[in-house]
């Protein structure tokens, strides 16, 4: 018999905590003495739980840790859809629902937690449901379809994301919490008062200090939500959010020590009773204690992996630090939030017309001369947050003022040097020293923070600290004295950005005043269109007007697109994808005449390739005369607004997407931009136009409309992120008109909308206080902007062909205007006409008459 | 108000009026059967070169944006390519993204009519 050279590891669970074990095992080469099995519940791969309430946003795949579906490593068996019945420590053995018998020469229990359901009559109806799984989000989202009120019972983190996700169904929503106040384990009572004033403004009816007594039935299902002293709450659905227990019940039945409060006992190093058993996460309980958030898990899956290599790591207790948003709101709590420390000192400011509550609990030092931070609570504006938290870790000393920290940032934040071994981002226990070495290592350093996040981990978990990195980044490379080139181009020591305000602000018209003030040299490919569209989107000229022609990229100077062979296509309009048939017939009829391939478009409307650059005007003046006008496919403008059919035909419909989809095309229209623009409008929650993968997409709800912005396909797809939901069509346009100016304004040259959003400090979030809080103050100004175009709308075709000092130009030679350019030619494919191949440059020979002109 | 200090004997095609072309512009021309693409920069120089772009073989030159660039402290007239923006010295024909690349130039004036006349080329690459 041959000695056995490889061990197995078997991993139970395949949750955050479990994939990141694994992760770690592979990155540290535990797989090359070990081969390892991990066996997942659920049929999905891990994915991130954290950010659960954003899957009605992105949808599943957007959500995985592992979107391949397995590890790369060949060593690595991922088992799915399959639950871990039970193990037997004396032979070692694991047993698989199934049937299947796995021999483990270590194994880890990363079993995860399940929701409390407290045993309150009526709590199995269907109609109640729990918070946790995917699976448990689309059964909710399935009921809320036919349901009108929801409720969740708890008032805890969790449970607000609950009520945040029935809130985006759609729901009346209630939360029902048995504290007197939200959030009891991190937040203090007036900082929980002031996350209820915040909550309620949402329009979410927060019940504090109700007890659950019964959940009532109706018809067979939930009816409504019985409280003791209290009117019952009539509703459809709801959601047990009241806390989590251990999933100890295969270290139980296997006879394992578990703590007193449940929870599989595991010592420092995260082992069981058992030694070649191991416990990490939420069903572990080190030293008797569960911890309910990532990070520590995260930290014990290290720690087994550091043991199993026969490193000295061990779990010391958990840095229970969150941040978080819950329903746009910021709360952040951090270290001894409730001042439980004797001697500790609370500093509080609180903004009750802001919505802020910002609390430090401070400490005397032991030298008795200063006082060092020991935690704090912040609801409303947690900014401070990337500061503060590092300070409780690293113990340095609080500035004189420390009131300083948690005033409005309008004073301005001061400048807090953090020691290198302050933790950062504490869900991948980065500090600050890892992040500098990133940026400052020899070969290939991180050039910015979105480098460094990819690089170290840092802030790709739950975000809160991006802000923090991106700050020791930035602060680093000032202090080695590099600054980051933003200039458009050699021309312009300016962002498009600066070079949209100065114009705005000089009143400038025309290229040569700009270059003149403000630049240098005759201008290139790259600025002069980035002036001509800003121009544009200032004076809604005629992109063809003397001052502007030269300044067109190759489309916009002939409002055709140019094609491989020098060739063009043309696009007419056809808002919303509606056409009549009489409409077909003459597109039809013109690409039969001028002999152009056709094709449908993305963007539901129909591509006419092939055009000589003298053919556009007679094209396009047979599609004007039959009320067609320019569909901007050449341009850096609104492109289309694709829509479903909605409710006029489909029987699934609840809004008319194509009549608004319509409008938004007619509004926009002819709208320059920095990048190009599309929109999309969907009739019901099916999203048959796809409006998500737009730059912005409605969606129509029972109550109105959805509004998601900054989406796009393309090489890096991104799907529209939710800024406001249930709109009117009148603020839903006017939250469009916002938004798109913002866009066009703040952009940078060829910036989509996605990172465009991605490069605001404060991300989508920044975008929904200026658009729909309107901070700034600015959204009459903008709305007035977007009123100007919408006013000062023109057909360009239409004008172009009235023009004949613009029509002059759609010659092919100028002093041969009858001779057609011979370097373009046809062949046939499949019943169309498509380019040829270019052999090189084509001589006529000195046969063709040319004239001067006359 | 010469590309050449020197007027060209065999400059010989009638094109246009210098002001037929737009200030940093261009037009195609058919010159002895070839494609030629005529600019004009701000300074109401002119220059011509082949209209065919090697890069992309497109004859489409005389559709580019008209700048400068600054090549060791000369600000250097260029035409970039409206198909994928490569950039040609318009006195040279030399593709400043390219060195490997360069499209032949001809001889071009304007008459004392304010007529642009175009010549033979200078160059053969």
């Amino acid at each position: 018999m041959s000695p056995k050279t490889r061990k197995t590891l078997v991993v139970a669970g395949h949750g955050m905590v479990g994939h990141r074990f694994v992760q770690a095992a592979i990155e540290r080469g535990l797989t090359e003495t070990y081969d390892v099995i991990v066996v997942g519940e659920e049929s999905r791969a891990a994915y991130d739980r954290v950010a659960l309430t954003s899957f009605f946003e992105v949808g599943a795949d957007e959500l995985s840790l592992l979107p391949g579906g397995q590890y790369d490593d060949p060593r690595v068996r991922l088992v799915l859809d399959t639950a871990v019945e039970g193990f037997d420590p004396e032979t070692r053995t694991v047993l698989l629902a199934g049937g299947e018998v796995i021999s483990y020469d270590e194994l880890v229990l990363a079993t995860g937690a399940s929701p409390f359901v407290p045993p309150v009559p009526g709590h199995d109806l269907p109609g109640c449901f729990v918070y946790r799984t995917i699976d448990d989000l689309e059964a909710i989202r399935e009921a809320a379809a036919g349901a009108r009120v929801g409720v969740v019972i708890g008032g805890g983190l969790l449970g607000l994301e609950a009520a945040n996700a029935l809130a985006q169904l759609g729901l009346e929503t209630h939360v029902v919490e048995m504290a007197p106040r939200l959030m009891a384990v991190q937040v203090d009572a007036a900082g929980g008062a002031t996350l209820a004033r915040h909550i309620e403004k949402l329009g979410l009816k927060v019940h504090t200090g109700a007890m659950t007594s019964e959940v009532v039935e109706k018809d067979g299902r939930v009816g409504a939500l019985a409280l003791k002293d209290e009117e019952p709450i009539p509703a459809e659905v709801v959601v047990f959010s009241a806390g989590i227990r251990p999933r100890d019940t295969l270290a139980r039945e296997a006879g394992l020590d578990l703590a007193e409060r449940g929870g599989v006992l595991v010592d420092e190093r995260c082992r069981t009773s058992d030694p070649h058993v191991w416990a990490i996460g939420e069903c572990a309980a080190p030293g008797g204690r569960m911890y309910g958030l990532v990070a520590p898990g995260y930290a014990m899956a290290e720690v087994v992996v550091d043991a199993l290599l026969g490193g000295p790591g061990e779990f010391t207790g958990a840095d229970m630090s969150t941040k978080l948003k819950l329903l746009g709101v910021d709360v952040a709590s951090f270290g001894d939030a409730h001042a439980t420390t004797v001697g500790a000192l609370e500093l509080v400011f609180a903004d009750a017309v802001a919505g802020h509550y910002k609390k430090l609990v401070v400490l005397e030092n032991e030298a008795g001369d200063g006082t060092v931070l020991i935690g704090g609570v912040l609801v409303g504006d947690a900014s401070a947050y990337g500061v503060l938290r590092p300070m409780v870790a690293s113990g340095i000393e609080l500035p004189a003022n420390p009131e300083d920290l948690i005033l409005p940032a309008s004073r301005g934040v001061p400048e807090i040097g953090l020691p290198d071994e302050a933790v950062v981002c504490s869900c991948n226990n980065v500090t600050k020293a890892t992040i500098l070495e990133h940026v400052s290592r020899e070969e290939t350093p991180c050039t910015d923070a979105t480098c460094v996040t990819k690089c170290s981990g840092a802030g790709s978990t739950c975000g809160s600290c991006k802000a923090g990195v991106k700050k020791i980044v930035e602060d680093h490379f000032a202090s080695v004295g590099k600054v980051v080139d933003r200039s458009l181009c050699e021309h312009f020591p300016l962002t498009r950005q600066e070079l949209f305000d100065v114009i705005a602000v000089h009143g400038y018209t025309r290229f040569d005043d700009v270059v003149e003030g403000h630049g240098r040299g005759r201008g290139c490919d790259i600025c002069k269109p980035t002036v001509a569209s800003i121009l544009a989107s200032q004076l809604n000229g005629h992109v063809l007007d003397a001052a502007a022609r030269t300044l067109q990229d190759t489309n916009d100077a002939y409002l055709a697109n140019i094609q491989r062979n020098g060739t063009y296509s043309v696009v007419p309009r056809i808002p919303g994808g509606e056409i009549t048939p009489e409409k077909l017939i003459v597109i039809g009829e013109v690409a039969r005449d001028f002999d152009l391939y056709t094709k449908i478009t993305g963007g539901q409307r129909i591509d006419l390739f092939g055009s000589r650059m003298e053919q556009l005007p007679q094209i396009w003046q047979r599609l004007v005369d039959a009320g067609f006008e320019s569909g901007h496919a050449y341009g850096k403008s609104l492109r289309t607004v694709k829509s479903c059919v909605g409710s006029t035909w489909c029987r699934y419909g609840v809004q008319d997407s194509v009549g608004l989809a319509i409008a938004l095309e007619l509004r926009y229209r002819g709208l320059r931009s920095p990048h190009k623009l599309k929109g999309g409008v969907s009739g019901c929650a099916r999203e048959c136009a796809e409006a998500r993968s737009k730059d912005f997409g409605v969606i129509a709800t029972e109550k109105g409309w959805n509004l998601f912005v900054a989406g796009n396909g393309g090489a890096a797809p991104v799907h529209a992120r939710l800024l406001a939901g249930d709109l009117d069509t009148e603020t839903l346009v006017r939250y469009l008109d916002r938004f798109l100016m913002y866009y066009i304004r703040t952009a940078d040259r060829l910036q989509r909308t996605a990172p465009w959003v991605d490069s605001l400090e404060g991300g989508l979030e920044r975008v929904r206080e200026v658009v729909v809080d309107d901070v700034l103050g600015l959204g009459s100004e903008l709305e007035a902007a977007m009123a100007s175009h919408v006013e000062g709308y023109f057909d360009e075709w239409a004008a172009t062909l009235e023009d004949p000092d613009k029509l002059a130009r759609f010659v092919s030679f100028v002093n041969a205007p009858d001779t057609p350019d011979p370097h373009i030619t046809f062949r046939e494919e499949r019943d169309q006409a498509v380019p040829g191949d270019s052999a090189g440059p084509v001589s006529l020979g000195a046969s063709i008459p040319v004239g001067a002109p006359q | 108000m010469t590309a050449s200090a020197e007027p060209d004997s065999r400059v010989t095609t009638v094109v246009c009026r210098l002001t037929d072309i737009e200030v940093e512009g261009g037009v195609a021309a058919l010159v002895v059967g070839e494609a030629v693409a005529v600019f004009r920069t701000y300074d109401d120089h002119v220059f011509a070169l082949s209209n065919y772009d090697p890069c992309s073989r497109a004859s489409v030159l005389a559709r580019g944006i008209v700048g400068t660039r600054d090549v060791d402290g000369t600000q250097v007239p260029f035409v970039a390519s409206p198909m994928h923006k490569q950039a040609f010295d318009l006195r040279t024909g030399q593709c400043l993204d390219d060195a490997a690349v360069q499209v032949p130039t001809y001889d071009v004036r304007v008459g004392d009519d304010g007529m642009v006349l175009v010549g033979g080329r200078t160059s053969s690459s």
